[in-house]
């Protein structure tokens, strides 16, 4: 195997890293700062996706079929907090569970009753299809390399947002104590729709964005779902730093455990036997990092509080 | 109403049903009756680590794959008349309910056990996260282990046997899992009044407050998880013979969510909460599914409203709240 | 219109005939919500065009979702079997439903129908006289990209499935038949999204051409992933990932991709040009082979039902085995293990107009059976 193949594959596991913070961006802000866990943070992916689909079918525009699938789930997000969320704050983490799991399953039997059962069409735009020759001779999709530079650019203002203006003193005093914050007279429960609707709309932004290169149909938000809530405890949940490092990590080591672990066994067993223990190792890997990331710190890696 | 004359009425109810289902000649809703209560006593296992222990797993998908792969495994080697091990000593498959149930208790105790002392380590979403995970592994592990069907799963093509009974019927089916829920139930609520169970519930309330009196929580929880676990693998194993068949669906993520719901549905740390859950459950599953192509909007409808305004979950709603709170 | 009116009548002459049959119940359970629910609809709309189009009222049909779970169908095939007292099962998709349902249904007497799975051990060891299959077994498909691949001069493949029991049985499919090297074998995770992996492993690898075999939604990430990464090797899978229900979703991805199919909507015989039209007329959209199968399920029955009735199961078991009906795929009959001989094709996706379709352009195994007849023993 060649160096240039593992640097592919390192990029390829930055790329799936840098989506999977986009998911996981939104959920670790709604727990860090109204404790809330939201499994139906994948329905507002799925619903990004088909709304993505929609409207580039419509209009024929990529970039207006993004703008529109964040909108709308930040829409769908803002309203679900008004209606539903809104009512669990002060429940236990059991009650939230239910209750998403209820909304999952309105979310995505509602999804095919609007949309059908068959999956939506929705292809990368042609001024960014495919591959580009990268310095030092590997070709690489130019829709994928966007993908790494819109996720880094989307840490980064949550970032400057975080750090730097009035909204982000309010979600850091609201993830440190949240009686002060009311005490000190800001409007809590609108600081609330907005995270929530923040957190949507990029779930919804990674639905679309995922949708190009994937298949666009119900369900798809599960799987993602439990890969970002690996991610957060990875990084410790609340911290959006911890959630950027969590997601790279279980990119990486997803995408290298697939190509690596059939090699490695490859030294001790006959290739088709290596091919099928390697892969079921490899799609146990991400878990078998969770978990010894929890042991060795139980908190995650910058998680504040359990 | 009284919780007590609640619980009672349900016991009534599941043991007057099958008298109603065979009189209006209706033989599968003896069956249908089986899974609920099947599915019930998973819940009841559960509900010793959630509701006495504080634990919210949402692993226990793993336990009641164990217990029916323990079936499983064990079934079809008596079936193929291949033991399934020679060496060092023989160890032959069988079709014996009891010896099953037993196999099936100890390996999901000693995965608890295991899974318990790694997960134990952490708390709150953590705990919940890192049991998700193990039941994860497990599902992709039974997937790609081709000796045992893998994604296919394994049929069994004759319900093993109880010493006297005739198990193929629906109906001495259905009274045997019915005493087992029973027995688990009873069980339940010894251990929620001995002092190992005012022990864990001081624990779930105030870890320190029992640390001063020299009781490591740590262990406690340890043995509620491992005691949960072996429980809900008992149900597994139940739920194998029911379908006379296994598959890695029984360790999905999806399979530990319900049977969470089961028990959140009926309400947390009561004794009933699970059977009432999963009764109430299963029937609007079969109710609903009738109804349209698209009846999981209408169960997420139920469910939300049920969360949203019966706090205490269903059993809440009726007596009222208190009880175990 | 004219064509639908015709066959509604000959049909009514047809049953005319049999006007003493008793009414015979049958119970589909089939996948109709979440995300499988397009293969489970086309099996129905098929069967259901079939029943209206014979005229035929003294088929009773009980249909049930499963959701997709193994232990759903179980329940379900319990209920019809104890409660409804169905005679005939049919409508499952899934191999691994399939093998929970069908050796408890066929060892109480009943008679089970595959409209889509076709899972080795049933047609092995496992056959039985009461379980027909009318779609393929698992590995007729595979084995005819195999073949294909050695006409087209393909020498040098790299192949990948999922890492579950049909994935295996896909690789070991194509290896049955294809005579040249493997550039490599490759399985993925069940449900994978992502194979950018996967792809650099191929275009790594030196590889002369790409089996693959990724059903559903696997298979149109793989294929759009695949059409961006700019390689540009020659592709062969089976029909599952290019049927009319998601060809539309992976649209100019797939052009030109060469896959093989014992059904196309351009094969070439009346049965399967009226099914394509009256399919069109009644649902507004073109049949996908999924919907064929299930076109010809409910024939098979249907001729079955002229000839015996299902009370007398010998002479009903023997009715279904002479499969005289007019099979959609043109020339079909049964192996002895109950499984189809047929032709396999490759077919070619294309555009017609705005629309992604299939045709055949050519025969890739003439009158072929399965690999596990030999083992079944009835």
């Amino acid at each position: 195997m060649s160096l240039l193949l593992l640097a592919e594959q390192a990029l390829n596991g930055l790329q799936f890293g840098v989506m999977l913070f986009l998911m996981a961006a939104g959920l670790t802000l709604v727990f860090g700062v109204m404790g809330l866990i939201n499994l139906a943070h994948g329905s507002l992916y799925m619903l990004g996706a088909f709304v993505a689909a929609v409207v580039a079918g419509a209009t024929g525009s990529f970039l207006l079929a993004l703008v529109a699938a964040l909108a709308a789930a930040a829409g769908a997000g803002a309203l679900v907090e008004m209606l539903v969320i809104r009512r669990l704050y002060d429940r236990d983490h059991l009650d939230q569970v239910l209750a998403t799991f209820a909304l999952i399953l309105i979310f995505s039997e509602g999804t095919r009753w609007a949309f059908g059962s068959f999956p939506l069409y929705l292809d990368i735009p042609p001024w960014l299809s495919g591959p580009v020759m990268l310095p030092g001779g590997i070709l690489y999709p130019a829709y994928r390399l966007s993908l790494i530079g819109v996720g880094l650019a989307v840490a980064l203002a949550l970032y400057l947002l975080i750090s730097r203006t009035r909204l982000g003193v309010r979600i850091r005093a609201g993830a440190a104590d949240r009686e002060m914050i009311a005490a000190l007279g800001v409007d809590i429960s609108r600081l609330y729709t907005v995270v929530f609707a923040l957190g949507a709309g990029l779930a919804g932004l990674a639905g679309a964005l995922v949708g190009a290169i994937q298949s666009v149909q119900v369900g798809m938000g599960e799987p993602v779902l439990i890969l970002a809530f690996v991610v957060i405890v990875i990084g410790g949940i609340g911290s959006i730093k911890g959630a950027l490092i969590g997601a790279i990590l279980v990119g990486l080591t997803d995408t290298l455990g697939r190509l690596l672990l059939p090699l490695a066994f490859q030294t001790v067993m006959d290739s088709s036997a290596a091919a099928s223990a390697g892969a079921a190792v490899a799609s146990m890997s991400i878990y078998i990092l969770m978990a010894a990331v929890l042991i060795w710190r139980p908190s995650g890696l910058f998680g504040a509080r359990g | 109403m009284n919780e007590r004359w609640l619980n009672a009425a349900v016991v009534a109810g599941l043991v007057a049903f099958p008298l109603w289902a065979l009189w209006m000649d209706e033989p599968f809703l003896i069956t249908l009756a089986t899974r609920a209560v099947i599915l019930a006593l998973a819940g009841v296992g559960l509900n010793i680590a959630l509701g006495l222990g504080g634990l919210v797993s949402l692993g226990h998908a793993a336990f009641f794959g164990i217990g029916g792969y323990a079936m499983g495994i064990l079934a079809s080697h008596a079936q193929a008349y291949a033991p399934i091990m020679e060496w060092p000593f023989l160890i032959e498959g069988t079709k014996s309910m009891p010896v099953i149930w037993i196999v099936a208790m100890l390996a999901a105790a000693l995965a608890a056990l295991a899974i318990g002392a790694l997960s134990l380590r952490t708390s709150g979403v953590y705990f919940i996260m890192i049991t998700l995970a193990f039941g994860q592994m497990l599902y992709y592990f039974a997937i790609s282990w081709p000796a045992y069907g893998g994604e296919d799963g394994l049929s069994i093509y004759v319900r093993n046997g109880f010493p006297g009974l005739n198990t193929l019927a629906p109906a001495p089916f259905y009274g045997l899992c019915l005493t087992v829920l029973l027995i688990a139930l009873a069980a339940h609520w010894q251990i929620a009044r001995s002092p190992f169970g005012l022990a864990l519930n001081a624990a779930r309330q105030s870890p320190a407050r029992v640390e001063t009196v020299g009781i490591a929580p740590f262990r406690l929880r340890l043995v509620a998880f491992t005691v949960s676990g072996a429980i809900t693998g008992l149900a597994g194993a139940l739920f194998a013979d029911l379908n006379r068949f296994v598959s890695p669906v029984m360790f999905s993520w999806q399979t530990s969510g319900e049977i969470m719901v089961f028990v959140i549905l009926g309400g947390v740390a009561r004794l009933f909460g699970p059977v009432v859950g999963a009764v109430v459950f299963i029937t609007l599953e079969h109710w609903l599914g009738g109804l349209s192509d698209y009846w999981h909007i209408y169960l997420g409808a139920l469910l939300l409203g049920v969360v949203l305004f019966a706090r205490g979950g269903l059993i809440g709603l009726v007596a009222g709240r208190g009880g175990h709170e | 219109m004219t064509l639908k009116t015709l066959a509604l009548a000959m049909g009514l002459a047809a049953t005319s005939g049999a006007a003493w049959a008793e009414p015979v119940k049958v119970g589909m359970i089939t996948t109709l919500s979440g995300g499988g629910a397009g293969l489970g609809i086309d099996v129905r709309d098929g069967f259901l065009l079939a029943l209206k189009q014979s005229g035929n009222t003294d088929v009773e049909l009980v249909i049930e979702d499963d959701q997709q779970k193994p232990d759903v169908a179980v329940q379900l095939a319990d209920k019809m079997i104890q409660s409804e007292k169905v005679d005939v099962l049919t409508g499952i998709i899934w191999s691994n439903l399939a093998m929970a349902v069908v050796p408890g249904a066929v060892a109480q007497g009943k008679f089970y129908l595959s409209p889509n799975a076709g899972p080795s051990a049933l047609a092995g060891k496992g056959c039985n006289p009461n379980y027909f299959n009318v779609a393929w077994q698992n590995d007729n498909l595979h084995e005819a990209a195999g073949a294909y691949a050695n006409s087209a001069g393909l020498k040098n493949s790299f192949i990948l499935a999922p890492n579950y029991p049909a994935g295996q049985d896909a690789l070991t499919g194509y290896k049955r038949q294809y005579k040249g090297e493997l550039a490599g074998e490759l399985y993925t995770k069940l449900g994978q999204t992502d194979y950018a992996a996967e792809i650099a492993q191929i275009r790594a690898s030196g590889a002369d051409s790409v089996f693959f075999f990724l059903p559903g939604g696997m298979g149109i990430s793989f294929l759009k992933q695949y059409a961006d990464s700019g390689v540009d090797l020659p592709v062969v899978g089976p029909a599952f990932s290019f049927d009319q229900g998601i060809l539309q979703a992976v649209g100019s991805a797939a052009l030109g991709v060469k896959n093989t199919s014992q059904w196309s909507k351009d094969l070439d015989n009346p049965a399967n040009a009226d099914f394509v039209e009256t399919f069109v007329v009644e649902y507004g959209r073109l049949p996908s082979l999924y919907a064929s199968q299930g076109f010809d399920t409910a024939n098979l029955l249907l001729s079955a039902l002229e000839k015996a009735e299902v009370t007398d199961a010998d002479a009903f078991r023997a009715a279904l085995k002479e499969a005289d009906f007019a099979s959609t795929r043109g020339d079909f009959r049964f192996n002895t293990n109950n499984h189809p001989i047929q032709d396999i094709y490759v077919r070619e996706v294309i555009k017609e107009g705005e629309v992604f379709t299939n045709r055949i352009i050519a025969t890739a195994l003439e009158d072929h059976g399965d690999a596990y007849a030999a083992e079944c023993k009835m």
